[in-house]
């Protein structure tokens, strides 16, 4: 589904975060990326999510290659891969009503059409009830916020799900709702996931092979 | 848990508490003229040389607490209660200018949430240190290099990083300057504000080590958090808190351990964990502008019935109507 191959990343010349890394996930398969604050895997996510043009390396996914990033990258390539990131607040216009914000994706590619049904279904399994939708983000916790935020990510029913640090701000209870609701997507499509982030007994219990970063590249 | 105990220096119990927070609430004031009660009747005590950890989700009222504390509230904020220091000083009700004078920093001081933002960017930390060395520790110039050396080395943080700009540091550097900062005033209270966030698990480890090493010195520490497995290393007590109001009070060894929590949440809670069952507790935490009338826990709570429907008085461990009594095994 997913294979970086001698991946070197990095935001300014000559300082590569990410260094000939490799990482691969198989169709189905839930990987893990463990590694400690600061040391690139976030940088990895985001090449993994074509969000981020690595200075060196391939990116297959789902079969193609891939050679342009962000809004270059075709439209196909780019809607297989949902992503969620550690900080809501960050990735979402405080402006929009949750509703709005789940239904983005639909907008962005002309599925308009979908919008209703789909946001309904999604939030159901996200655990939004009640007039939530209806909020804007301000008005909403961080941990509703970051659930309308997977349910974004998950509106185009991606084929590989990327989730950076997606629990690391939220209490343990939302923790377990969060991860619950991936599995549910993943079961019911055999989506695959690639989980970053710095808890090994997390990823341990979420995943079914966890990768350290220190050694990625045996992966 | 014998590294727990606690030194003489600190005799817990016999000087009044370090912080005493007698029912303490706060109301929103809201545009459409309703309120909103974000902490309700919140009451304990914090001892010299005691780590107390606060712990809950994310808007259960902990945060607001700790503005509370530090005098930070918005302007719509109604307080009622008292936060009192060992000297009789009530928090809540100390003006600005004291508060920014004599009480932050030299009675209180803040280890805040996210180190990076609470320093300047521009400065070296040696720069931001000594600053604050000169300005809470009134150090001669002369003094002033060793005493920031000293001030840095006291939350271990490296003396040849001292010349480093915050993003020239890694998360837990970083978090070390900010403790540094914190630590330089002496203030005999620490407040805590989620110094865990977004670290991994080792650096975890190490500051709720190097916070425990201040409480040890014969610092008060509260700790608000949801990460229970910073507080699980730290704590001395955990106090649980949902919905503004505080459900349960309890040794943090025998909530971590045996026997376990007695409020049903606070066990929901600990069952989450991922080293546990990982199972959420079902829905979501209510709105505190649209409590339930009885336990504000009833609509999640799968051993609610009708005695429920009034609010459990909190008897100083929990509130609940089924807490299971003490258990005799244990005296
Ligand atoms: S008082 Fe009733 S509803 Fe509330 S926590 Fe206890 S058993 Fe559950």
């Amino acid at each position: 589904m997913l294979e970086l191959s001698n991946i070197t990343a990095g935001y300014e010349r000559g300082r590569p975060v990410v260094q000939d890394v490799s990482l691969a996930v198989a169709r189905g398969e839930a990987v893990g990326l463990l590694g400690p604050s600061g040391c690139g895997k976030s940088t990895l996510a985001r090449v993994a999510a074509l969000l981020h043009r690595p200075d060196a390396g391939t990116v297959v996914l789902d079969g193609t290659t891939v050679h342009d990033y962000r809004h270059r990258a075709p439209r196909a390539l780019r809607t297989t891969v949902g992503v969620v990131f550690q900080s809501p607040r960050l990735s979402a216009d405080p402006r929009l009503r949750l509703r709005d914000l789940i239904a983005e994706p639909l907008k962005a590619t002309g599925r308009r059409i979908e919008i209703r049904e789909r946001v309904d279904e999604l939030a159901h399994a996200v655990g939004l009830g009640g007039d939530l939708l209806t909020r804007g983000a301000h008005e909403v916790s961080d941990g509703q916020l970051q659930r309308a935020c997977l349910a974004r990510a998950l509106v185009l029913r991606p084929r590989l799900l990327i989730c950076d640090e997606m629990t690391a701000m939220l209490d343990a209870s939302t923790t377990a709702a969060l991860v619950a609701a991936v599995e549910a997507y993943r079961r019911e499509t055999k989506a695959s996931l690639l989980a970053v982030g710095h808890d090994q007994v997390l990823l341990d219990r979420w995943c079914d092979r966890t990768v350290s970063w220190a050694a990625p590249s045996a992966a | 848990m014998t590294a727990r105990a606690r030194s003489d220096r600190a005799n817990p119990g016999a000087a009044s508490p370090a912080l005493s927070m007698r029912n303490l609430s706060v109301r929103f004031r809201m545009r459409d003229g309703g309120h909103v009660a974000a902490v309700a009747d919140t009451t304990f005590d914090l001892a010299a040389g005691e780590c107390l950890a606060l712990v809950g989700e994310s808007g259960c009222g902990k945060s607001v607490l700790a503005s509370a504390l530090l005098g930070l509230l918005p302007a719509n904020a109604d307080v009622e209660g008292a936060a009192l220091l060992d000297d009789g000083t009530d928090l809540l009700t100390a003006d600005e200018r004291s508060l920014a004078r004599a009480i932050r920093g030299r009675r209180i001081g803040l280890v805040p949430q996210s180190p990076a933002a609470h320093l300047t960017p521009v400065r070296t930390v040696h720069s931001q240190l000594a600053e604050t060395v000169r300005e809470l520790a009134a150090v001669p110039r002369k003094g002033l290099r060793l005493a920031t050396r000293a001030a840095a080395e006291r939350a271990a943080f490296p003396a040849d990083h001292l010349d480093r700009y915050p993003h020239e540091l890694s998360g837990g550097l970083a978090q070390r300057a900010a403790t540094a900062l914190a630590l330089v005033g002496d203030a005999p209270l620490l407040l805590a504000d989620e110094p865990t966030t977004g670290l991994d698990r080792a650096l975890v480890e190490r500051t709720a080590d190097e916070l425990r090493r201040t409480v040890d010195e014969g610092r008060a520490l509260l700790m608000i958090t949801h990460d229970l497995a910073a507080a699980a290393r730290i704590a001395d007590r955990v106090a649980v808190m949902y919905a503004g109001r505080i459900v349960e009070i309890a040794d943090a060894t025998r909530f971590f351990g045996e026997p376990g929590p007695r409020h049903p949440y606070a066990r929901g809670l600990l069952d989450a964990l991922p080293e546990r069952s990982f199972r959420p507790i079902p829905g979501m935490p209510p709105e505190l502008g649209k409590l339930p009338a009885g336990c504000a826990f009833a609509p999640r709570c799968e051993r609610a019935d009708a005695l429920c429907g009034t609010r459990p008085r909190f008897d100083g461990r929990t509130a609940c109507h089924h807490a299971p009594a003490e258990d005799p095994s244990r005296a």
